[in-house]
């Protein structure tokens, strides 16, 4: 199970955080991007960077 | 899940199967069309024949003069020799190629390859961006552009008549890469491109054979070493029985082709609304409305693409994938990528012209539970 690796992380751990507060995700598989920022956009959540491997996410919903 | 006999082939995008009336051309050719084309004899001279009602047919489907169409062996040599050959016949005004973001890949690589690639945004449903293309296409240097009639991904129509009268203002030239969309559209009267492409095997000819028509008076010069066939446009002896099933193909789309749309339009429609309908946490992509009939992609998320593909594949049901880690990407599928749609999970259905409403229903039926069962081995349900 390789791809939505980083997606399943993020959907597993946005509950712990508080609106408003900002996860940091590490990944290098080359979907991430893309797909960090479609799940944010399913999920009402925000992607703040975007700088492969780095991204952060802000929880917003 | 059940291993089954029955396999229903819904990846027409990756090329349609050969017609049956298009397998009987192919074989009526091999007994009188085999032959050199420019070749004296008389086998030659059937095959010259054969070739000229060829280019007639493609000629008549695109607007064009007979004289101005050509068969190349693979859509991709037919992209690269459009793209390149302007390119090379451009050279003094420039050196910019402008293209769609999600153009085909041997698109942007040709563009890559051969000048300064200019790739131009797409909305979210993948249509390009007319005020960037304007700006792009508008910058002095700009030796050529290429856009796509339809996505061979997602389906959207491109707006290319706007986008071909902004090239015909700024004098550019344009390829319309019409592979998507030859015989399962109407394509625009005198929507100035310069140069069109296709590919027989999108739409049930042979998958050697594929189409570039240059309009006469193009600044265009072939990129690689010619011969005298085919008006020095493209070298070697035309596999003129290949041909000819390939124009077979297209001339069965052109008239009998309407029906055969419309009730894949339909079943696309089908598909569409239950897969939104049923499968929670599902992404899909490109236009509901403006799109080509027989295409749909959606990403299911938190499953993998290749997992999927593969239990569809034991459940009877062939797709493809535009998911990074599928088997045949390393990576994700740069038209859903540029569209910000989700690109892991996905399939990329392409009905055939005989696919039926019972083997979609049966589809749409099995898909919830698969992704469920999947979903619940990663722990995401």
């Amino acid at each position: 199970m390789k791809c939505p690796r980083p997606v399943i992380e993020i959907a597993r751990r946005i509950g712990e955080v508080r609106i408003g507060a900002l996860i940091e995700l590490l990944a290098d598989d080359p979907a991430a991007g893309p797909d960090l920022a479609a799940w944010c956009r399913m999920r009402g959540q925000r992607l703040i960077v975007s700088n492969p491997p780095r991204f952060l996410v802000r929880r917003e919903s | 899940m059940a291993q089954s006999d029955v396999e229903v082939y819904l990846d027409a995008s990756s090329g349609e199967p050969l017609l049956p009336i298009a397998r009987q051309a192919w074989l009526d050719a091999q007994q009188a069309g085999w032959g050199d084309p420019a070749g004296l004899h008389r086998p030659g001279r059937l095959a010259a024949q054969a070739l000229d009602q060829s280019r007639e047919v493609v000629a008549a489907a695109v607007g064009a003069r007979p004289d101005e169409v050509v068969f190349t062996s693979s859509a991709a040599h037919a992209n690269y020799a459009a793209v390149a050959g302007l390119a090379l016949g451009r050279r003094r005004v420039g050196s910019r190629i402008v293209t769609t973001a999600i153009d085909h890949s041997s698109v942007l690589a040709t563009a890559a390859m051969a000048g300064a690639h200019t790739s131009v945004e797409v909305d979210h449903e993948g249509r390009v961006d007319l005020h960037r293309w304007a700006a792009a296409v508008g910058s002095p240097g700009t030796a050529a552009a290429c856009i796509q009639a339809a996505n061979h991904e997602v389906g959207t129509l491109q707006p290319y008549v706007e986008a071909s009268q902004i090239c015909q203002r700024a004098e550019v030239p344009l390829v319309l890469d019409a592979t998507t969309a030859l015989g399962r559209i109407g394509l625009a009267d005198d929507s100035g491109w310069s140069l069109l492409t296709g590919w027989a095997g999108a739409f049930g000819g042979p998958a050697s054979v594929a189409i570039l028509v240059i309009k006469k008076g193009a600044r265009w010069r072939a990129p690689y070493p010619t011969d005298d066939y085919q008006n020095g446009r493209w070298p070697g002896v035309p596999d003129v029985p290949a041909i000819y099933a390939a124009a077979v193909a297209l001339d069965w789309w052109l008239q009998f082709g309407r029906e055969v749309s419309e009730r894949q339009r339909n079943l696309i429609d089908l598909l569409r609304a239950g897969i939104l309908q049923h499968i929670p946490d599902v992404d899909v992509a490109g236009d509901p409305i403006r799109r080509v009939p027989h295409l749909l992609t959606f990403s299911v998320l938190y499953v993998d693409g290749e997992t999927l593909t593969l239990e569809l594949d034991k459940a009877g049901f062939a797709v493809a994938s535009g998911s990074a880690c599928s088997a045949s990407n390393e990576h994700p599928s740069h038209v859903l990528a540029a569209m910000g749609a989700l690109t892991h999970g996905n399939v990329r259905i392409g009905l055939t012209s005989t696919t039926t409403a019972a083997e979609i229903n049966r589809f749409l039926e099995m898909l919830p539970s698969m992704v469920a069962e999947i979903r619940a081995t990663v722990g995401t349900s």
